[in-house]
C-alpha cells in the first residue's frame, strides 16, 4: 500500500517536472516554425489563426510521442522548407551551412601567412 | 507653398554639389598648399540648405500641411506632436531626406575639421562624397520626392502605422542613419587616400574619429531599434534575426574591425590595405542593406514600405559604388610589406578582425542565401534564429576570451604573460558560473561556456579599471568600458535566454491559470477611450508562488482607427533582477483571451550594457577632442 | 597572376550577387503550396457536420474527383466563390464535393448554408483546425481538386473564380 502512494506520488512530481520542460519544448518548437500568413513572425509570436492551429498540431504530435524531428519533417511536407527556421541541410543548403567555416578557416591562414612571412625573415 | 520651398531647396542643394566637384576639380589643379575659401563657401551654404529642406518637411507635418502627399499618407491631425515630428523621417521619402543630410553635414564637418595638408587628399573626399550626395538627390527628385503635391488637398491625414509610434523607435532611425550614412565620409576618403596616395597614420588620423562616432551610433541605433522591437511588436523578444536587423548589424561587424585595424595603422603604419578595404566595406554594406530593405525583396516582421522601383534606383547606385571602388582599389592598391608577431597586439587586432569577419560571414550567408537559392533554384528556405545560434554562438567564446587578453598584450612584441593572473579569473568565472547554475538551474554546455567566458572578460575588464585608477596613463578607458559592455551584453543575453519562463494559453476572464511556479488570474477588462484610439485593458493579477509576491498588469489592445490597426500593448515590470512581461490578444469568434507571458531575468541590464559599449566610442571621442 | 586572378574573382562576385538582386527584384512570387500537387492524401477521418458520419480517404476514393473545399460562415472570402461551387454541384458530372467546415460553430455553418445553399454532398466539421494542416491549408477558403487514386491535382488558393470554376469543369468532365 505504501509502495502504491509512494509510485503515486512520485509519478505525480514526474509529471509536474515533465509539464514544465514540455512547455519549454513546445515554445522551442514553436520559435522554429514560420507563420506563413505574417511577416516574418514565428508561430510562437503571432496569434494568427493559422498560428493557433498549428500549436495544436505541434501539442497534439508531442503527446503522440512525436520526435522534434519528426514534427518539422511533416511540416516540411506540408508546406515546404520555407516553414522552418533552422535550413535543413541537404544539398541545396549544405553550402549555407559550410560557408561560414569556409570563411573563418580562409581567414586563419591568411593571418597565419602573416605572421610565418615575419618568422622568414628573421632567419634570413 | 512648404512644397515649393521644399523644392527649391533640394534643388539648390542639387546644383551646389555639381558645383562642389566642378570647383574641387579645377582647384586639384592649383598647386598651393591651402584650399580656396570658395569651396568652404559653397560646402556651407549646400549644408544650410539641405538642412532647411528637412525644416520645411519637418514643419509641414506639424502644421499637417495636407497638400503634400507624404504628409497626408503619414500624418494626421490628432497625432500627438512629437510623432508628427518623427512622422518626417518615418516615411521612405523622409528618411531619405535625412539621410542626405547626414551625407551633406558629415561632408561640411570633414572639411572643417580635418586638419591635414595633404590638399588632393581632402578635395578627393569632398569629390566623392558629393557624388554620392548627388546620386541621392537625383534618386530623391525623380523617384521618392517628400515634397510632392496632391490635388484636391485631402482634409485629414491617413495616418502613420501605430506600432511606428514609440519613442524608441522615433529616435531610431536618425541614430541608425549616423552610423550607417556616417560610414560614407570614410569611403571617400578612402578612395581619396588610394587616388592621392596619403596612405600613412595622418589618414588613419582623420577617418578615426568619423569611425568612432558612426560606430558609436550605430551601436545606439541597433540598441533603440531592439529596444522598440521588445516594447512594441507585443512577443517578448528583442532580436530576431530577422533580414532586416541583420542588415543594419552588418556594417556594424565591419565598423567594429575597422575601428580596431585603424589603430595599427596610426601606431603602426600598418596594415594600410585592409584598412581601406574595410572604409569601402562599410557604406557598401550600408547600402546593399538599404536596398535589402527598401526593394522589399526580403520578407521580415519590419518591412512597412517598399517598392520594387525603388529598389532598382538603389541597385544601379549600389553597382555603380561597387565598381567605383574595386576600379580604385585594384588601379592604386600598392603591395606592402608586414610584419607581425605572433604574441603582438597587431595580431590580436587581427585576430578581432578575423572574428568580425566570420560573424559577417555568417550574417551576411543567411540573409542572401535564401535570395540566391530562391533565383537559382525555385526554392524558399528561411534561414532565422535557430541557424545563427548554431553556427556563430560557439565562436563567441573564444572571442570573449581574445576581448580579455587581447588588450593586455603590448605592441610588436609581449615581454610578459601574465599566465598565473588569467589562470585566477578563469577559476572564478567558473565559480561564478556554478552561481547561475545553482540559482537558475541546468543549461547546455555551450551555454555554460560561454557564460563563464563572458564572466572572465567582465573579471579582467574590472580589473583593467582599478589599474586605470591607480595609474591613469597605463591603460584605455574607452576600451576597458566598451568591452566591458560587451562581456555583460553576453552574459545577460545569456542568462535571460536561458531562465526565460514562458507560458502561453487562452483564458476567459475571471478564470486561472497555474504552471512553473506562478498563478495568473485573469481579473476583468475595460474599454477607454483616448485621443486616436480605443483601448480594451485588461487587469490581470500575478502571484509568484514561490516568494509570495503579487502584481497586477494590464496589458492593452489598442484598436487605432486612423489607419484602422490592432495592435498590442505588453504590460512590462521591470525590475533590476527580471522583467515579468504579459501580452493579451483577443481570438476572434470567442470570449477568450489569447496570453503571452514571459518572465525575463536581467532584461534591462541587456540595454544596460549595450548603452555602456557605445558609450566607450564616445569617451575616446572626446579623448580625441582634448588632446 | 595571382593577383589578376583574385581581381577576376572578386570581379565576378560581385556581378552575380548584384544580378541576383536584379533577377529576385523582378520576381513577384507569392508563396504558395503548389508543389503538393501531384503527391497524395493522407489518411485523414473527421465528423460529419451534421450526420452521424465518418468522412474520410475512404469517400474520396469512391467518386472519380473530388474537390475539397475549406470554408467558414465567418470567413467573408467564401462567400464570394459560394455560387463558384453552388454551380460545380450542379455542372459537374464526375466531381463530388466535400466541404470542411475550418474553426467554425455547427449553428453558424448550419445557418450560412441554409441562406445560401449547400453545395456540398458532404460536410465535415474540422472545429479545431487541425486536419487542416494535413492538407497544406494556411487560410481559408482554400479547395483541392483529388481524383479517386487520393492524388492531388490542383490546388486553389484563395476564393475560386470564373477561370479556375471553367477549369475544373473541363478536367473532371
Amino acid at each position: 500500500m505504501k509502495k502504491i502512494i509512494f509510485i503515486i506520488i512520485f509519478s505525480l512530481n514526474f509529471f509536474n517536472l515533465n509539464s514544465d520542460e514540455k512547455t519549454k519544448l513546445h515554445f522551442e518548437i514553436y520559435k522554429n516554425i514560420r507563420c506563413l500568413v505574417c511577416q516574418g513572425q514565428s508561430i510562437a509570436d503571432s496569434n494568427s489563426e493559422f498560428a493557433q492551429t498549428v500549436k495544436l498540431v505541434v501539442k497534439d504530435k508531442i503527446n503522440e510521442g512525436k520526435s522534434e524531428k519528426e514534427i518539422y519533417e511533416f511540416l516540411i511536407s506540408k508546406y515546404g522548407e520555407w516553414i522552418v527556421y533552422k535550413p535543413q541541410f541537404n544539398k541545396n543548403n549544405f553550402l549555407l551551412w559550410f560557408f561560414p567555416y569556409l570563411a573563418l578557416i580562409f581567414g586563419a591562414i591568411i593571418i597565419y601567412a602573416l605572421i610565418k612571412k615575419k618568422e622568414n625573415n628573421k632567419v634570413n | 507653398m512648404l512644397s515649393n520651398t521644399g523644392i527649391t531647396l533640394v534643388i539648390l542643394t542639387t546644383l551646389l554639389s555639381a558645383l562642389i566637384i566642378y570647383k574641387s576639380f579645377t582647384e586639384l589643379h592649383i598647386e598651393n598648399n591651402f584650399i580656396n575659401k570658395k569651396i568652404f563657401n559653397l560646402v556651407t551654404f549646400q549644408t544650410t540648405f539641405s538642412i532647411l529642406s528637412f525644416f520645411v518637411l519637418i514643419a509641414g507635418f506639424v502644421i499637417s500641411d495636407f497638400s503634400l502627399i507624404n504628409v497626408y499618407e503619414n500624418s494626421h491631425t490628432k497625432k500627438p506632436f512629437f510623432y508628427k515630428v518623427s512622422g518626417a523621417w518615418g516615411s521612405h521619402e523622409g528618411s531619405l531626406l535625412l539621410w542626405i543630410n547626414i551625407l551633406v553635414i558629415f561632408s561640411f564637418l570633414f572639411l572643417v575639421f580635418t586638419k591635414h595638408n595633404n590638399k588632393s587628399y581632402l578635395l578627393y573626399t569632398l569629390i566623392f562624397q558629393n557624388f554620392l550626395i548627388l546620386g541621392f538627390l537625383i534618386f530623391l527628385l525623380i523617384n521618392s520626392n517628400p515634397f510632392s503635391k496632391i490635388y484636391p488637398i485631402p482634409i485629414e491625414g491617413l495616418g502613420l502605422n501605430p506600432i511606428l509610434q514609440d519613442p524608441a523607435l522615433a529616435i531610431h532611425p536618425p541614430l541608425l542613419y549616423i552610423g550607417f550614412v556616417g560610414s560614407s565620409i570614410y569611403f571617400s576618403a578612402g578612395i581619396a587616400s588610394l587616388i592621392s596616395n596619403c596612405r600613412d597614420k595622418f589618414f588613419a588620423k582623420s577617418i578615426k574619429p568619423w569611425v568612432l562616432i558612426s560606430w558609436s551610433f550605430q551601436t545606439l541605433g541597433i540598441t533603440a531599434g531592439s529596444i522598440w522591437a521588445y516594447y512594441e511588436l507585443g512577443w517578448g523578444g528583442f532580436w530576431f534575426w530577422d533580414p532586416v536587423e541583420n542588415a543594419s548589424l552588418m556594417p556594424w561587424f565591419v565598423i567594429t574591425a575597422l575601428m580596431h585595424s585603424v589603430i595599427v595603422l596610426e601606431k603602426r603604419n600598418s596594415i594600410y590595405s585592409w584598412v581601406i578595404i574595410l572604409c569601402l566595406l562599410t557604406f557598401t554594406i550600408s547600402v546593399t542593406g538599404t536596398f535589402l530593405v527598401r526593394s522589399g525583396i526580403l520578407n521580415s516582421v519590419h518591412t512597412f514600405a517598399n517598392d520594387p522601383s525603388r529598389g532598382l534606383y538603389i541597385l544601379i547606385f549600389l553597382s555603380l559604388m561597387i565598381f567605383l571602388a574595386l576600379a580604385a582599389f585594384f588601379r592604386y592598391s600598392k603591395k606592402e610589406e608586414y610584419n607581425f608577431l605572433l604574441k603582438s597586439k597587431e595580431t590580436l587586432i587581427l585576430a578581432n578582425n578575423w572574428f568580425m569577419f566570420f560573424f559577417l560571414t555568417s550574417v551576411m550567408i543567411g540573409t542572401l542565401y535564401p535570395i540566391i537559392l530562391e533565383v537559382l533554384n525555385d526554392t524558399k528556405i528561411s534561414v532565422g534564429p535557430p541557424f545563427y545560434s548554431a553556427v556563430i554562438f560557439p565562436f563567441v567564446i573564444p572571442f570573449l576570451i581574445f576581448m580579455a587578453i587581447g588588450p593586455k598584450i603590448n605592441w610588436i612584441k609581449n615581454k610578459y604573460s601574465r599566465i598565473l593572473s588569467n589562470f585566477y579569473i578563469l577559476i572564478a568565472s567558473i565559480f561564478l558560473n556554478l552561481l547561475v547554475y545553482f540559482i537558475f538551474g541546468k543549461y547546455s554546455i555551450i551555454s555554460n561556456l560561454i557564460i563563464i567566458s563572458s564572466i572572465f572578460l567582465i573579471i579582467h575588464s574590472i580589473k583593467d579599471f582599478f589599474i586605470f585608477f591607480k595609474k591613469k596613463n597605463e591603460s584605455d578607458i574607452s576600451r576597458i568600458v566598451s568591452h566591458l559592455g560587451f562581456g555583460m551584453l553576453i552574459l545577460f543575453i545569456g542568462i535571460s535566454h536561458n531562465f526565460t519562463v514562458e507560458n502561453d494559453f487562452n483564458l476567459k476572464v475571471g478564470e486561472e491559470k497555474k504552471f512553473s511556479g506562478y498563478q495568473i488570474n485573469f481579473n476583468s477588462v475595460r474599454m477607454e477611450n483616448e485621443k486616436n484610439y480605443k483601448k480594451i485593458i485588461g487587469e490581470f493579477k500575478l502571484v509568484n508562488l514561490k516568494s509570495n509576491l503579487e502584481e497586477i498588469l494590464y496589458p492593452e489592445i489598442r484598436i487605432y482607427d486612423q489607419p484602422e490597426t490592432l495592435t498590442y500593448e505588453a504590460s512590462i515590470k521591470t525590475k533590476l533582477s527580471a522583467d515579468t512581461y504579459l501580452t493579451m490578444s483577443n481570438i476572434s469568434r470567442s470570449d477568450y483571451y489569447n496570453i503571452k507571458f514571459q518572465n525575463k531575468p536581467f532584461m534591462i541590464w541587456i540595454w544596460i550594457s549595450a548603452i555602456l559599449i557605445a558609450s566607450g566610442g564616445f569617451i575616446r571621442l572626446i579623448k580625441i577632442k582634448m588632446q | 597572376m595571382k593577383k589578376n586572378l583574385l581581381k577576376i574573382i572578386i570581379s565576378v562576385l560581385a556581378i552575380f550577387i548584384i544580378g541576383t538582386f536584379y533577377v529576385s527584384l523582378k520576381k513577384t512570387e507569392i508563396y504558395d503550396t503548389k508543389n503538393l500537387v501531384g503527391t497524395n492524401l493522407d489518411n485523414f477521418e473527421l465528423n460529419s457536420l451534421n450526420k452521424n458520419l465518418k468522412i474520410n480517404q475512404e469517400l474520396v476514393k469512391k467518386s472519380q474527383y473530388t474537390l475539397i473545399n475549406f470554408w467558414a460562415s465567418w470567413c467573408a472570402p467564401c462567400r464570394a466563390e459560394h455560387k463558384y461551387l453552388i454551380n460545380l454541384k450542379r455542372n459537374a458530372k464526375n466531381l463530388k464535393l466535400i466541404g470542411i467546415n475550418f474553426k467554425d460553430e455547427k449553428k453558424n455553418a448550419n445557418k450560412f448554408l441554409s441562406e445560401f445553399g449547400d453545395p456540398y454532398h458532404y460536410s465535415a466539421a474540422d472545429s479545431e483546425g487541425k486536419v487542416s494542416i494535413n492538407f497544406g491549408v494556411y487560410g481559408i477558403p482554400e479547395s483541392i481538386l483529388v481524383n479517386n487514386d487520393l492524388k492531388i491535382i490542383k490546388k486553389f488558393i484563395g476564393p475560386l473564380n470564373q477561370e479556375e470554376y471553367t477549369s475544373i469543369l473541363s478536367l473532371t468532365n
